[in-house]
């Protein structure tokens, strides 16, 4: 929304600057987005005094020193016969464009002076007609300081964005009211909008009324509430006064014509839409109805239109005329040769407004302020005053006025009770206070009893219907930043941390403590109808789907680096995941963690130039890590799957939450074998907590941690004994199975057990590999003896023959 | 050889291999050093392998253990010995200790969970807990419950993704500010982190899924005065004390009164400041308690909302938001700590 600083002080005179102005109206109106001067082109003249001067002889020339304040005195010839020692002039340097690009100042001779730079009129600077002589600027200002600092030249833009309830602030007499409101004056009513022409009673009717040869009659009531038009005629269409075309120029529109212009005079000014037809090409009906599918109207952009059934239009009796509220049509056109005119002002409801600007997908600046609401008690005025502007502009009479149906009115009274006002503010207001604020926007204050108001929004508010709402109104008139800032006491909440935050917090840290780097991707990929969530309205048709899974994104964005030459790609991502839901709307969403390693296993460095790659261990040490970090305390078990891509299955207290794959990525030779890890840390729970206006409060039970302590083990006060056993392992038999043969066999002796060593080759017969383990046996209370030890031995390896056919290594 | 001596012979030898790799002369190949040891320690190796047989067997365990104790400290001296001959080589004499540490891959949070931690930190300081919520929502809790008119025009301020008629991704976090007011009596603090999406092309300042951050506050009592002063309170934390804020006013359909808190970027004398919008905030409407199932002439509160996505850009001088998706692992390097 352009506001003009001359526009809207043409509403209210405020006197306060246009810089001042736009911050008063930021902190208590709608955010100001940019401020802009129209006379740019006068931001590199600065104020110049004249300290010497003298005649040139023979000539009108005068020969000047001119202090700029630059610590240099400038020489300046010039011509002007009111140049005078100690004058402040409009001075242009050397370099300078002047207004309009005519010319740039430049160094010059001038009878045998030197002249470097310019002292200049009202004219030269498009100050005005004025070229007498220079502009004598009544400023003590230094020299030095920009001209337009002591002469605020030309007009100003404020860019407001004005918030979607408050389609009152569409249009400059909307803001100056405000800016009344804020600086304590009272809105006025513009000259150009005094003395318009009387214009004549109107003739009114609930759905139909006829006056000067014209009927206007209301079939979709529900649409059109109220449907006001005025006839104008004998006016001639010709081009704007320059005020006029001027005051449309400073927020953006284009002059057209006077008719035209006086519509878009009331627009911009009222916020008030209004619509012209030429009545030489209309019928003598007009009618507001649904429009019939399939009938057609070409509207002023010159595209030729199907209507879809039901949309709000204007017609004669044959066709439709005009999109109601958001295009006129360009049959019905006013143009130079129109001499009637009949005008049209009238509520129709935003919401059919809207599908119909939908349904054309055209959206106008009418179409925009019906959809968030008109002042709904001041048509057959704006009516007047857009008739009366036009007969003033292009001649001519306003020979009848109609008034057909009734708009909805004003909102209903509110009550506002000061204790709650000061309880939301956390302040208290004086109750004068109150009645002063809000009477100064234009809401009529009634006070029930000491402590009550009964408030009543004006015509042009339709955002205000509860109390908060006023509450809004004072707060934001006494000024956001003008309330205390101090803290003060609190209870604390009842709610405790989501498990699922806590959950993935600490995967996140255990993930990034291992070198892992976190990635943020977008979650769309191309899925399958049957097995993926599909967004019914997508962005990218080539990825419609919700992921099922955070691999395929981690793959994605791998190859994605492997593209760009990085081999060595350690990704994790924690998010959601998506299925369609079993007998709900919502899909079934799981939080997962998931991560994509491969490449090096380490930087390089030089006691290792060539670090090996990772490989499937650092995977299955990937696995068990993050699901760890995911469930302390629980039992966390990889077993080996031998299904396509899946190495490892990973359960956690006998549940399956995810597992460890080779990851297949389209990759370049060069690239080292990926792998990765997808856990899901929990469901997230979606369905409705309670119905709409209800609660289902609980306490919860689960906050204290349910992970078991680690229970304290005494140290060893006794020695350990330490033995290797390498062990023929047939292929086909799992390492896990020998180790737990070894486990039982050993009982609580073994205090530790470890593989280090597998070997095949020579010396092991074909289809076997040499297994060699380290166990460390400690008896708590005494050392072990050789013999006991020995026997044990001798058990372990009858009973790994015994129950697996396994022997020892010669 | 009985035990005694046999210990005896296992320990002199494993003496007399630390000697004689001691005194070998600086510089002596590797292939050299093993042979010299072979040659002293081969022959009493085999003797006490030989010797373990003819032990008494209730001795064989113990000499055994030293056979092994013996084996392992003959290879760690070869060994040592070989790490000493490489550590020699790598610089001439003393060791360079210029050169650079040994390295493992170092991890990095995401720049936009970074500004989420952070904020979350101080907010926690200030009595706040996390909640969260599904992405996949009904169009209840994403509009009708948030006091979203039906068919008004400020629901296009959040162009939705739909999964089907009723059912969208949520276009704000808020839809969980209900959840938790439904779950939770009063007094509630919650801190809202999460993903939500808008039907926004995916170009330098647009992304059709982002991080959003969000803050809920109900109590009895609450006012502005408290979201002002809460809020304020935050900045200063997170921006530093000198930092300029201020509150100008602002529309959601879920607060009333509703406003927008401005942080001062640039210089803080007034000249060259700017002023940048860092969250939305207001008192929760009381339709959004009344949703909610709460008596909302008792309860009051206030909520914020902001997007880590636009601090983590500002704050890193990234110029293009899509960056922070595409997980070009030069990039997320970075961050690293």
């Amino acid at each position: 929304m352009i506001v003009s600083y001359d526009w809207l002080r043409a509403f209210a005179p405020v006197s306060i600057p246009a810089e001042e102005l736009g911050e008063l109206l930021g902190a208590h109106v709608a955010t100001l987005d940019g401020i802009e001067r129209t006379r740019l082109d006068l931001e590199p003249f600065v104020v110049g005094r004249v300290v010497e001067s003298e005649r040139i002889p023979d000539t009108k020339l005068s020969f000047n020193k001119v202090d700029d304040g630059t610590g240099t005195l400038h020489e300046v010839v010039c011509g002007a016969p009111n140049v005078r020692v100690g004058g402040r002039y409009p001075f242009a340097r050397v370099g300078t464009e002047m207004p309009g690009g005519a010319f740039t100042i430049q160094r010059k001779k001038i009878r045998g002076f030197t002249s470097a730079g310019m002292l200049c009129s009202a004219a030269e600077l498009g100050l005005g007609t004025d070229q007498a002589g220079i502009l004598e600027l009544e400023t003590e200002a230094l020299p030095g300081t920009p001209l337009l600092a002591v002469l605020p030249a030309g007009d100003v833009r404020l860019e407001l964005d004005v918030l979607p309830n408050r389609p009152d602030l569409f249009c400059q007499r909307g803001i100056a009211r405000e800016a009344a409101a804020l600086v304590g004056l009272k809105l006025q009513q513009p000259p150009e909008l005094s003395d318009l022409p009387e214009t004549p009673a109107a003739v009114l009717g609930d759905a139909r009324a006829t006056a000067d040869g014209l009927t206007v009659q209301i079939v979709d009531e529900e649409g059109c509430p109220r449907y006001c038009a005025a006839v104008v005629r004998g006016v001639k269409v010709g081009p704007s006064p320059e005020w006029l075309a001027e005051r449309l120029e400073s927020v953006g529109a284009r002059s057209i014509n006077n008719v035209v212009d006086a519509t878009n005079y009331c627009l911009h000014a009222l916020g008030q839409p209004m619509h012209a037809f030429d009545v030489a090409r209309l019928g003598a009906n007009i009618v507001v109805r649904a429009a019939r599918s399939g009938e057609r109207l070409t509207t002023l952009d010159g595209v030729e239109r199907v209507l879809q059934g039901g949309t709000l239009v204007i017609a004669d009796d044959l066709k439709p005329v005009a999109i109601a509220g958001v295009m006129g049509g360009r049959d019905s056109e006013v143009d130079q040769s129109t001499t009637d005119i009949i005008l049209e002002v009238a509520y129709f409801a935003p919401g059919r407004v809207r599908a119909s600007r939908l349904a054309a997908g055209l959206s106008t600046d009418a179409s925009y302020r019906f959809e968030r609401g008109v002042d709904r008690e001041a048509t057959l005025e704006m009516l007047r005053t857009g008739a009366g502007l036009v007969a003033s502009l292009g001649g001519g009479r306003v020979t009848a006025v109609l008034d057909v149906g009734t708009a909805p009115g004003a909102m209903p009274p509110v009550t506002l009770r000061a204790e709650r006002l000061n309880r939301l503010l956390g302040i208290v207001v004086p109750v004068e206070r109150v009645e002063a604020l809000l009477r100064s926007i234009g809401f009529g204050v009634t006070r029930i009893g000491e402590e009550a108001w009964l408030v009543q929004p004006p015509s042009w508010r339709h955002d205000v219907s509860r109390d908060v709402d006023l509450v809004e109104e004072v707060a934001r008139l006494v000024g956001f930043d003008s309330l205390p800032d101090e803290l003060r006491p609190f209870r604390p909440g009842t709610v405790p941390d989501h498990p699922l935050h806590v959950r993935s917090t600490r995967v996140r840290d255990a993930l990034i403590s291992q070198g892992l780097l976190e990635a943020r991707p977008l979650p769309f990929v191309a899925g399958d109808d049957r097995t993926h969530v599909r967004v019914s309205n997508p962005l990218a048709e080539d990825e419609p789907h919700l992921r099922t899974r955070i691999l395929d994104t981690l793959a994605h964005r791998a190859e994605h680096n492997l593209a760009r030459m990085q081999a060595n790609v350690r990704l994790f991502e924690i998010g959601h995941v998506f299925a369609p839901g079993k007998g709900s709307a919502l899909p079934l969403e799981r939080m997962m963690s998931a991560a994509l390693v491969m490449g090096e296993r380490r930087p390089p460095h030089f006691t290792e130039p060539r670090p090996p790659a990772v490989d499937l261990w650092d995977a299955k040490a990937l696995g068990e890590s993050m699901t760890r970090a995911a469930f302390p305390g629980a039992d966390v078990q990889l077993s080996p799957s031998g299904e396509g891509e899946l190495l490892w299955l990973i359960t956690v207290d006998g549940r399956e939450v995810g597992g460890v794959w080779r990851v297949l990525l389209d990759a370049p030779p060069w690239a080292s074998p990926a792998f990765g890890v997808e856990i899901e840390l929990g469901t997230v729970e979606s369905a409705q907590v309670a119905e709409p206006g209800a609660h289902a409060h609980r306490v919860r039970e689960d906050i204290a941690s349910t992970v078991e302590p680690v229970r304290y083990r005494a140290l060893p006060t006794t020695p350990a004994a330490v033995f290797d056993l390498a062990l023929l392992v047939p292929d086909e038999l799992p390492a896990a199975r020998v180790a737990g043969v070894v486990r039982d066999a050993m009982g609580e002796l073994l205090e530790h057990l470890s593989l280090f060593d597998e070997y095949r080759g020579q010396g092991v017969p074909a289809g076997m590999r040499s297994l060699a383990w380290r166990l460390t046996l400690r008896h708590p209370e005494r050392t072990l003896r050789d013999k006991e030890i020995e026997g044990r031995r001798g058990k372990l390896l009858r009973a790994l023959e015994v129950e697996l056919g396994v022997k020892p290594r010669a | 050889m009985d035990l005694n001596e046999f210990l005896r012979r296992a320990d002199a030898l494993e003496a007399s291999a630390r000697t004689l790799v001691a005194s070998l002369q600086p510089g002596t190949r590797l292939d050299d050093a093993k042979g010299r040891l072979n040659a002293v320690a081969a022959e009493e190796v085999a003797a006490l392998r030989a010797a373990l047989r003819t032990l008494p067997p209730e001795d064989r365990p113990a000499a055994g253990q030293a056979f092994n104790r013996l084996s392992q400290a003959l290879t760690r001296v070869v060994e040592n010995y070989a790490a000493s001959l490489r550590s020699a080589n790598s610089g001439v004499g003393a060791t360079d200790l210029s050169m650079p540490a040994r390295t493992q891959w170092r991890g990095a949070r995401h720049p936009v969970t970074m500004v989420i931690d952070e904020i979350a930190g101080i907010f926690r300081e200030l009595g706040f807990t996390i909640a969260l919520g599904p992405e996949a929502e009904t169009a209840w809790y994403n509009f009708g419950a948030l006091n979203f008119p039906p068919d008004h025009p400020a629901m296009e301020l959040h162009d939705t993704l739909y999964l089907r008629d009723d059912v969208l991704l949520r276009t704000h976090t808020s839809p969980v500010q209900v959840r938790t007011l439904q779950s939770y009596r009063p007094p509630v603090r919650v801190l809202i982190p999460g993903n939500v999406y808008r039907r926004d092309f995916f170009d330098a300042t647009h992304a059709p899924a982002f991080a959003q951050l969000e803050g809920l506050a109900v109590d009895e009592g609450i006012s502005f005065v408290d979201l002002k002063a809460t809020l304020a309170e935050f900045a200063r934390r997170f921006y530093g004390g000198t930092r300029r804020v201020r509150f100008g006013p602002s529309y959601f359909p879920f607060t009333e009164p509703s406003a927008q808190m401005d942080v001062g970027v640039g210089l803080q004398d007034g000249r060259g400041l700017r002023w940048v919008e860092i969250m939305g905030c207001g008192l929760v409407h009381p339709a959004v308690l009344e949703s909610a199932g709460l008596d909302s002439e008792r309860y009051t509160g206030w909520a914020f909302g902001m997007g880590p996505a636009r601090i983590a850009m500002s704050r890193h001088d990234i110029n293009d938001i899509r960056l922070l998706y595409d997980s070009d692992v030069r990039f997320l390097e970075q961050f690293t700590s």
